[in-house]
């Protein structure tokens, strides 16, 4: 199960934060400032999996942006990191090429996004097309 | 305003743009206007990302949840699932909106309802809302039924009871077509299994072969691009069904037996050259480790793992040495296999590889292959990072001393860590190293010419310091005569100078701390026995000492300083070789509970002068040098026997009896060693032995032991009158007239003849020199328990070869807690004398609580000259 989701550049700074377990609100940030410094610098040959207080945390750079994923230590680390994938080639083609200030300024239709791809910190869909078809569904009810 | 925001240079500005937004938005909430409270709440959660607070936007979600338009219900849900968690109490206020958008009409609204529900969801809201996810799970539409069966995962999670009620839908949803659908159904089953065993037996008997059916269309579809990954058709969907499976064939061999066929096809058809091909791979290897036996899988699943290990990605090599873990349990030999390259992985630059790598060694280490392993890692021990050094060396000292095939290759494996590490080398693993060293008597020469030798090269690693000066202070002749040279080694020539050199080195290097200093200290006393030549530079030495700010060096070079400089008569059998260590005692120790710190009693303030009660973070390291003043023993049994004298325990500022400690029933026996304290000090001349001694010789029958409160420790005592002409001399400031004892052979140290939880009975000797056949025993008792005792009697009885007699005691009522004493005079004499010791059994009848109690043992520690 995924604890929680992570999106942060290379300063720190998130941009996306998703928690399917309660955290306090100090204890949030203090998980966000770990975890940058947990990933941010790692050799990019290293592996992208990081033990993370009871959890493991699954990494994978794009350009600045960091996207971790928090799941059980008893997960299938490759499947997550093709997970993460994923979740980028479709923002990547919902927001055609994709880049850190598509999400700050659209960072509302980046949750609902995560929220047709994961829920409940399990993966919903794997289909980049359905999850396509159904955010421009949603946008017309607006 | 993100533009606004990102506009801001410095910290300080972006807040002050963040608190003008938030008034803003707070005016604008309370004059309740509707059409920027969307807005409103999407900038909150924009200011609420970047770490402020925003409390005071919770309960215009709630609002523009209750909205009735699809934008605002959305902003609504988005901000409900950001700003709230389950454990806020608004959020009870909102189960009715949710319950009222999962009914409505319009789909996408439901849709939103239940993602909400399924990332917030609370118990109490799980047990309000269940029937209503349970009925959309048959939703006409795809994206509703799929979110429903997520959300019932989230629902089992808080209430596992409600488990039951999914089971049927859930099955429904595994004959699903649509991959969403049938995916979040895989996992609402692997869900509920994982709760109820229930359920799990009816997955197992209903599905199982529907879910083989499943895998094998998923893994022989033909290309589908919507849900193509590097060629594979949704390897998400497979990983899923894996696991499914896994749960479902775990203990059971039926289930097990069903699904052989198609793991066997996805192990063997699954391309492995990007990454979600080897990401089924690896599922597909958990599951065959993990379901019932079926060998020919497993040799297939291993061949993968290796296949895995070998690969030039970090991400697959870290995955199989995961599984590796878990797979040696199931088949130990198919995992050393790979050793070779599991090693290669130790060295590895990545952290995470290495911790792994280095995890999986230990456990594969064996008695066949513990010399080739240990080789490589102390080998890669040199150039590994010193972060990583720590973990390291701890492996290595484990492994070596679990399996070390003989002393010498222990010893020599020791010093090489020692020499790459040594800083990161525990005490324990040290002092098990001195005892090791202390008992290989044959090994003795070699292992202090190996040691004097990784001291040239080494000198910075404290540990091994400490070791190299233990063993030159102990065998510093060795040394220099090359004695018990081994075929092995290469001769070296070392002065009786250069010896004195490394203590030098130790003793002065500023980075060396108070353990290896007192160390070096004592090292020096005894090689200025053994090296005459030098004994005015080691004097010298001690002298600089005594400037010392540690009160406990300073001390120590005052002490030894006088028994070189006025005692040169007894120097030599006062620094005479410390007895071997016993290994078993030292074993028993680490095994048990380390004794945190020794019961000290009163005396405890008094005794800290003396330093031998230093707090004793580690009791063995006091016994090896702080209290390390071995003194022959007065007889000439040699090795038989273990003799140690604490003779640094007398009363230095006090003459006082307060100085007897009471050790703690149970505290191990060593470590009364060191606080049995001392009889009362300088009242006669008969008790100028103050020096605490006590003696019990090795080969103490059984008896004996299980009298004693730690069975596992063998109590060395030792009584020598040698040792009380140095202590005395301390005493010169304090009683400076009193006479050096000239009958020392007359005079022996009390011993603690008798202990159990209750009761103590100590012995003092005494003798006349005109009839040394017979001896006075007075033997005093003390109660340890909080209970008075009555109707005390003592009886005791000899071998033929004695004479007892006994006086009447002193009263027949013990005082609880040590709070007095009985004394009763004995006259024993000994017919053998010098040939045969005392021996005695004791019988010891009293009345506590009015309940008669009995305890018997018997006495075979007395002073072997008696």
């Amino acid at each position: 199960m995924i604890r929680f989701i992570l999106l942060q550049n290379r300063q720190g700074k998130t941009r996306l934060a998703k928690y399917y377990v309660p955290f306090e609100e100090s204890e949030k940030h203090k998980v966000e400032y770990e975890v940058h410094r947990l990933v941010v610098n790692r050799d990019p040959k290293h592996t992208n999996f990081v033990e993370f207080r009871t959890h493991k945390v699954i990494y994978r750079r794009y350009a600045g942006l960091f996207f971790s994923l928090c799941v059980d230590i008893t997960d299938n680390e490759l499947a997550y990191l093709e997970c993460i994938h994923l979740f980028v080639e479709i923002l990547d083609h919902f927001f055609s090429n994709v880049c850190e200030l598509d999400l700050v300024f659209n960072f509302h239709k980046v949750y609902l996004i995560l929220d047709e791809f994961i829920l409940a910190g399990e993966l919903q869909e794997t289909s980049k097309k359905a999850i396509i078809e159904r955010m421009g569904e949603l946008e017309k009810q607006e | 305003m993100i533009r606004a925001i990102r506009a801001c240079k410095t910290a300080a500005e972006e807040r002050a743009v963040v608190r003008k937004e938030c008034a803003a938005i707070r005016a604008s909430v309370s004059e309740n206007d509707h059409d920027y409270r969307h807005r409103n709440l999407a900038k909150l959660m924009f200011i609420h990302m970047l770490g402020y607070p925003t409390h005071f936007g919770q309960m215009e979600c709630l609002k523009l949840i209750a909205a009735a338009g699809f934008p605002e219900k959305r902003i609504g849900y988005l901000g409900l699932m950001l700003l709230l968690d389950e454990r806020q109490e608004v959020l009870m206020l909102v189960t009715n909106s949710l319950k009222q958008d999962l009914n409505h009409n319009n789909q996408y609204i439901v849709g939103l309802a239940l993602c909400a529900l399924g990332n917030i969801c609370s118990a109490e809201m799980a047990r309000d809302l269940a029937p209503e996810v349970e009925r959309l799970m048959q939703f006409r539409d795809p994206n509703i039924r799929k979110k429903a069966a997520l959300c019932s995962i989230r629902i089992i999670r808080k209430v596992p009871d409600l488990a039951e009620n999914f089971m049927h839908p859930a099955t429904n949803l595994l004959k699903e077509k649509h991959h969403g659908v049938l995916i979040t159904g895989v996992q609402l089953c692997t869900e509920i299994c994982k709760v109820s065993v229930e359920a799990l037996e009816h997955f197992r008997k209903k599905c199982t072969e529907v879910l083989v059916k499943v895998l094998k269309d998923v893994v022989n579809s033909p290309y589908a691009p919507e849900y193509d990954i590097a060629g594979i058709t949704d390897p998400f969907l497979h990983i899923r069904l894996l696991r499914l499976l896994r749960v479902l064939g775990q203990g059971d061999a039926d289930a097990s037996d069903c699904m052989n066929d198609i793991l066997a096809q996805v192990a063997t058809k699954t391309e492995s050259n990007k990454n979600a091909g080897n990401a089924i791979l690896y599922e597909c290897v958990e599951t065959i480790m993990s379901i019932e036996d079926t060998s020919g899988l497993r040799v297939l699943a291993i061949n993968i793992l290796g296949r895995f290990l070998s690969n030039r990605d970090n991400n697959i090599r870290y995955v199989a040495l995961n599984m590796l873990m878990k797979a040696i349990t199931v088949d130990a030999q198919a995992v050393q296999r790979h050793r070779a390259t599991i090693l290669e992985c130790v060295k590895d630059s990545d952290a995470s590889i290495r911790k792994r790598a280095l995890e999986l060694i230990y456990v594969l280490v064996n008695d066949s292959n513990v010399k080739p392993l240990a080789k490589e890692l102390i080998d890669y021990l040199e150039v590994s990072d010193p972060e990583f050094k720590g973990d390291l060396t701890a492996k290595i000292c484990s492994i070596v001393e679990k399996f070390s095939p003989e002393k010498i290759w222990y010893i020599d494996q020791m010093l090489k860590v020692l020499s790459e590490a040594g800083n990161f080398v525990k005490d324990e693993v040290w002092h098990a190293l001195i005892v090791v060293i202390s008992n290989a008597s044959d090994l003795h020469g070699y292992t202090v010419r190996s040691l004097y030798r990784a001291f040239q090269a080494s000198v910075e690693q404290e540990c091994l310091v400490r070791v190299a000066v233990w063993c030159i202070g102990e065998y510093g002749e060795m040394l220099v005569n090359n004695v018990g040279m081994l075929d092995i080694e290469e001769p070296i020539t070392v002065t009786e100078s250069d010896a004195v050199d490394v203590i030098e080195i130790a003793i002065k290097r500023h980075t060396s701390d108070l353990t290896t200093r007192a160390m070096a200290l004592i090292a020096l006393l005894k090689l200025s026995c053994r090296f005459p030549s030098c004994s005015e530079r080691i004097r010298d030495i001690i002298v600089q000492c005594k400037g010392s700010l540690v009160l406990e060096l300073q001390q120590r070079s005052i002490e030894f300083n006088s028994i070189i400089g006025k005692h040169q008569n007894i120097r030599s059998v006062l620094v005479e070789r410390m007895p071997v260590l016993d290994e078993a005692t030292y074993n028993g120790r680490r095994a048990g509970s380390m004794p945190a710190t020794v019961s000290m009693s009163s005396g405890a303030s008094l005794n800290l002068p003396n330093g031998v009660a230093k707090p004793p973070a580690a009791p063995l390291v006091d016994l090896l040098d702080l209290s390390s003043d071995d003194t022959p023993a007065p007889s000439s049994s040699g090795g038989d026997f273990l003799h140690d004298l604490l003779g640094v325990d007398i009363s230095v500022g006090s003459s006082s009896s307060g100085m007897t400690q009471v050790p703690k029933a149970g505290t191990d026996v060593l470590l009364d060693l060191l606080s049995i304290g001392t009889p009362p000090p300088a009242q006669s001349s008969l008790s100028t032995p103050d020096i605490l001694s006590s003696s019990q010789d090795n080969k103490m029958p059984a008896p004996t032991l299980e009298r004693l409160s730690s069975p596992s420790s063998i109590p060395i005592q030792a009584s020598s009158p040698a040792g009380a002409a140095p202590m005395m001399d301390l005493l010169d400031g304090f009683a400076p007239n009193l006479p050096l004892p000239e009958d020392n052979g007359l005079v022996y140290p009390s011993i603690v003849a008798f202990e159990s939880s209750a009761l103590r009975l100590t012995f003092n000797f005494s003798k006349t020199p005109a009839n040394l056949q017979t001896t006075l025993v007075e033997a005093s008792f003390t109660n340890l328990s909080p209970n008075i005792y009555t109707d005390f009697i003592f009886q005791a009885a000899v071998p033929k070869f004695l004479q007892l007699h006994l006086d009447p005691a002193s009263g027949n009522t013990l005082p609880a807690s040590g709070n007095g004493s009985i004394t009763q005079n004995l006259r024993v004499t000994n017919s053998l004398h010098g040939k045969k010791p005392l021996v005695m059994r004791i019988r010891i009848a009293y009345k506590m609580n009015n309940k008669d109690v009995l305890e018997e043992g018997q006495i075979n520690n007395f002073p072997r000259d008696l």
